[in-house]
């Protein structure tokens, strides 16, 4: 029997119909959720569970909310009761500064979820006279955790210690010990420690935390502060490994995962509307895919904001809701500008059916525009997004940054099935390229340019791609008028696709064209007319000929018959007198 | 005023200046020792403190042992993080020692039996 015995040797346990039992005896890393936007969904699921781990960051990276979230997120949302070590601030400083944020401490505390301890380290106060170990740490710590059942432990910031104990060599073999005991209680523990000089945390603490290690950060680049977290170890466990940026606003602490959402979205094969019944005709006569993201790139002036009203008019008069992204323009300037095309957003805006939220690219970080968006996404739960135009963002972050912060919302809007439509300024004239590059991510794109022709400016139209649907590879002209915006129909001059004043020129060479062949037509007509009277005058003519001749003919017929009537007489006569007595006188009579 | 007299009064002032500080000679002193469970460590610490208080303090200090192991909650009022710890409740300030007290000279600094300038503790 050779497949046991190589079962045996691998140590392969043999399948059985009980094999779920068996699996749940593998050992795995349970996860502790930390209730983070964001945060469970790149590590997985949470923190290690039973373990330590290390957040360590600079000075007001968040390190504290974060710990204070895990507690509070454990306590509230999982029922698992945490202790807080707290080495800088006291209990009611600390409730003080994340009261803003909404974390009730105190209440937690007063529901036996949530225990802080404020240990003072002062070395000044204390001599010392030989030998001494922290068991009083080990002690504190223990009745905290005993006294309310707490599973989850924040130490922050352990590195005071440092600074209160003269034996470094005692304390490090302490924290050694501390870390051990964590583990062995079974304890999900998160330690803080403030960044040193090209290492993680000062003191190295990095050095006895095997399990996690956490670093956030919080750079400055062109004067805006971009926060970041990045998981540089995750022990056991597979872990996004790109730095995430992250922020903390009135609801704590948020992470942003770029991947997290995956490629896994359901699509709808419905067309919305474009807003235009001609642009609609090019994508196969139907518009674009809901739920799927719209780019109208193009240069300075070419319509793509009036591309993109248009659409959001068109969502509203359908009674969909639409968020418009004013990135350069005020609510009140979108809603002027849009008025002299024939757009009434006031309306729409009335009707709650339109929400214009206009913000300066360089008023935040992008991290911060795109969790206001999201936001304004979960609050407003739109059918349509209109970002005009996204190429501004690029002032607040470099291209890469601005891509993946688009990939993030792109992906959020698809899996919400929202079409997302954005514009974008192309630098050159015709030039097929975004600058922020981002053509790959987008299904339907359009393209707007000038067509320079014969001294002449005039705006066309045509469709890149468009996923998923066959599309139009005309280019179209098109106007923008104070009833909106208007596709022409296509005219074909001596050389192609006239446009502008060509266009015209062409329609009134056609019309020249078609009155001389009219004029033609009406003449040779006329021709024809005269020369059917001719010919049927001819006709009459010769008809009276002809009836003259058969006259002639008839009197002639009648003569001769006349006269052989009268030769037929005398010979009657002649005959008569001859066969007659004679009279006395001899005669016959 | 004699010469005598003369250094007897510098001998007085000098010995006053720290004393200022100091708790007077007689002052009763209220000490609190703190430790985690019988170790031999904290059986050390004790006695190394008797022996140093009945040296020096014979008869005018009262030793409160307090294990922790058994009133946890007892290491938050005096902030407890270092043991074997000893506390000078009385007189005051508050004065806190850690160590096995095997150096009877740092203990007797930290309680302020002896100035930290003389007898070459440092």
């Amino acid at each position: 029997m050779p497949l046991p015995l190589a079962r045996y040797l691998l140590r392969v346990p043999a399948r059985q119909p009980r094999r779920t039992s068996r699996r749940r005896s593998i050992p795995q890393i349970g996860k502790a959720p930390t209730g983070i936007d964001g945060f469970d969904q790149i590590t997985g699921g949470g923190l290690p569970c039973g373990r330590t781990t290390l957040v360590c960051g600079g000075a007001g990276c968040g390190k504290t909310l974060f710990g204070i979230q895990f507690l509070v997120n454990g306590a509230v949302k999982h029922g698992e009761a945490g202790v807080f070590v707290a080495f800088e601030e006291t209990a009611e400083e600390l409730g003080r500064n994340v009261g803003s944020l909404g974390f009730d401490l105190a209440g937690l505390v007063g529901k036996q979820l949530l225990a802080i301890d404020y240990i003072k380290v002062d070395r000044a106060e204390i001599e010392e006279a030989g030998e001494y170990d922290l068991e009083g740490l080990f002690v504190r710590l223990g009745h905290a955790i005993d006294s309310i059942g707490a599973r989850r432990v924040v130490i922050d910031s352990l590195e005071a210690l440092f600074s209160g104990f003269a034996n470094e060599a005692l304390l490090r073999a302490e924290l050694r010990r501390l870390f051990g005991w964590l583990k062995d209680r079974g304890l999900t523990s998160v330690i803080t420690g403030e960044q040193g000089d090209g290492a993680l945390t000062r003191y190295g603490l990095e050095e006895y935390v095997s399990d996690c290690v956490i670093s956030l950060d919080n750079r400055v680049a062109d004067q805006v502060a971009t926060r970041r977290l990045r998981i540089v170890k995750y022990r056991g466990a597979a872990h996004g490994s790109d730095e995430y940026p992250f922020l903390i606003d009135e609801h704590g602490f948020s992470v942003l995962p770029v991947t997290s959402l995956g490629l896994d979205y359901a699509v709808s094969s419905e067309r919305v509307s474009t807003g235009l019944a001609e642009l609609d005709a090019m994508f196969d006569g139907g518009g674009f895919y809901r739920g799927s993201s719209v780019l109208v790139s193009g240069t300075a002036g070419t319509g793509k904001s009036s591309l993109a009203a248009q659409f959001a008019d068109a969502r509203c008069r359908r009674g969909e809701r639409v968020l418009y992204f004013a990135l350069e323009e005020s609510r009140s300037q979108v809603v002027r500008n849009m008025r002299s095309i024939g757009l009434d957003l006031e309306v729409w805006q009335r009707r709650k059916l339109l929400h214009i939220q206009a913000a300066r690219p360089t008023v935040f970080g992008l991290e911060m525009h795109l969790v206001t968006m999201h936001k304004a996404v979960d609050q407003f739960r739109p059918h349509a997004v209109v970002i005009d135009p996204i190429s501004s963002l690029i002032s607040s972050g470099n291209a890469h940054e601005v891509k993946s912060m688009l990939v993030r919302l792109f992906d959020y809007l698809k899996t919400k099935q929202i079409t997302c439509l954005v514009t974008s300024l192309s630098a050159g004239s015709g030039n097929e390229d975004t600058e922020i590059g981002i053509s790959s991510l987008i299904d339907t794109w359009i393209q707007v340019r000038d067509l320079e022709f014969a001294s002449e400016r005039t705006r066309g139209l045509y469709l890149v791609k468009s996923r998923g649907m066959g599309h139009s590879n005309q280019v179209r002209e098109f106007l923008i008028t104070s009833r909106g915006i208007s596709i022409l129909p296509v005219v074909i001059g001596d050389a192609g696709v006239v446009t502008g004043s060509a266009r015209a020129t062409s329609a009134s060479q056609l019309e020249d064209a078609a009155r001389v062949r009219e004029r033609d037509a009406a003449r040779r007509q006329r021709e024809l007319e005269r020369k059917r009277g001719a010919i049927e005058a001819q006709i009459a003519a010769m008809r009276l000929q002809l009836e003259a001749e058969e006259d002639d003919s008839r009197a002639v017929d009648a003569a001769v018959h006349d006269r052989e009537q009268r030769t037929a007489d005398q010979h009657a006569a002649l005959s008569h007198n001859r066969n007659r007595p004679r009279s006395p006188n001899g005669r016959r009579s | 005023m004699t010469v005598a007299a003369k250094r007897a009064s510098r001998a007085a002032g000098r010995a006053s200046r720290p004393r200022r500080t100091r708790p007077p000679r007689d002052a009763e002193y209220l000490l609190r020792l703190y430790v985690a469970g019988h170790t031999a460590k904290s059986l050390a610490a004790l006695a190394n403190l008797r022996r140093i208080c009945e040296e020096h303090l014979a008869g005018r200090y009262q030793l409160e042992v307090v294990d922790l192991l058994e009133n946890p909650a007892l290491a938050r009022g005096d902030q407890i993080l270092a043991l074997p710890a000893l506390v000078r409740q009385l007189p005051p300030p508050v004065k806190k020692i850690i160590g096995d007290f095997s150096s009877a000279e740092r203990v007797l600094v930290g309680l302020d039996l002896r100035p930290v300038a003389r007898g070459g503790a440092r």
